[in-house]
């Protein structure tokens, strides 16, 4: 398996591929089941996010090594509306979709790092970490 | 991928057999719904053992289906949550609030049968039932 792949993201099947490519590579990087299980459900949300807001973009798996410590980077980007006030969707329970709110900072919680760029009208890119102990 | 539902006595199982998509899910709310009202069932198991990642969708999803089976007169366990999957719901902020679990299967039957047994369907909870 490769250090990188590559999961386009439209429709809810492509979901369960990323999250499950997502899982193979925390295991290949040595991460326990509980944190493979905390990667696999961070790319769930994000993914998911992707096909609420912005019906397509991509996940981008990544495993790195950085200051001696090795890691899996998670990069989740679409090219939709973006968001307008990232304060707001960070704070849990807020969505403006039917969903529980949980994405984002859910997200957040589950992994190591956490960093968000959005514009609106040009899209959003979440990058989110997790670091091999 | 359709889950199958087998019927046991006056009980619905549903098992979960490999990981579902959101769609795979919302059938599988409406299939169980519809079939319990088919086969007149007092309660559900739906055996969630096989499932490596349950997200905000799917407990929203499985609470959703777990109301509306009460509102048909049925009473619904999830079973088989794995302890890796618990720790990421927790951390995630997910709860399954106001629906049943048990361990496994086994634990799952008996706790439907001691629920439908005391007579109706609004029996509270013993403790161990959230």
């Amino acid at each position: 398996m490769s250090d990188q792949a590559r999961v386009p993201i439209s429709s809810d099947s492509d979901i369960v591929m990323a999250r499950q490519q997502g899982r193979a590579m925390a295991a290949q990087l040595g991460l326990s089941s509980t944190n493979q299980a905390l990667v696999a459900t961070a790319i769930s949300e994000l993914a998911r996010n992707i096909v609420e807001y912005a019906g397509y973009g991509e996940i981008i798996l990544e495993l790195v090594q950085q200051g001696g410590r090795r890691g899996i980077v998670v990069i989740a980007r679409d090219q939709g509306p973006g968001i307008p006030d990232i304060e707001k969707a960070m704070q849990d329970g807020f969505s403006t979709s039917q969903s529980l709110g949980l994405g984002l900072p859910g997200a957040r919680r589950l992994m190591d790092d956490f960093e968000i760029v959005s514009q609106v009208g040009k899209g959003t890119t979440v990058t989110v970490k997790k670091w091999a102990r | 991928m359709q889950v199958p539902i087998l019927k046991q006595g006056e009980f619905l199982i549903a098992s979960i057999q490999s990981a579902l998509t959101d769609t795979d899910l919302l059938q599988l709310r409406d299939n169980l719904v519809q079939r319990a009202g088919d086969w007149r069932a007092r309660g559900v198991i739906i055996d969630v053992t096989v499932l490596d990642v349950m997200d905000s969708f799917a407990c929203r999803t499985l609470r959703a289906l777990a109301q509306m089976l009460k509102l048909r007169g049925a009473e619904t366990v999830i079973v088989g949550v794995q302890p890796d999957v618990a720790f990421a719901m927790v951390q995630l902020g997910l709860s399954l609030e106001g629906v049943m679990t048990a361990l496994d299967l086994e634990e799952g039957m008996a706790l439907l049968q001691r629920q439908t047994q005391r007579g109706g369907h609004n029996v509270r909870s013993s403790a161990r039932a959230h």
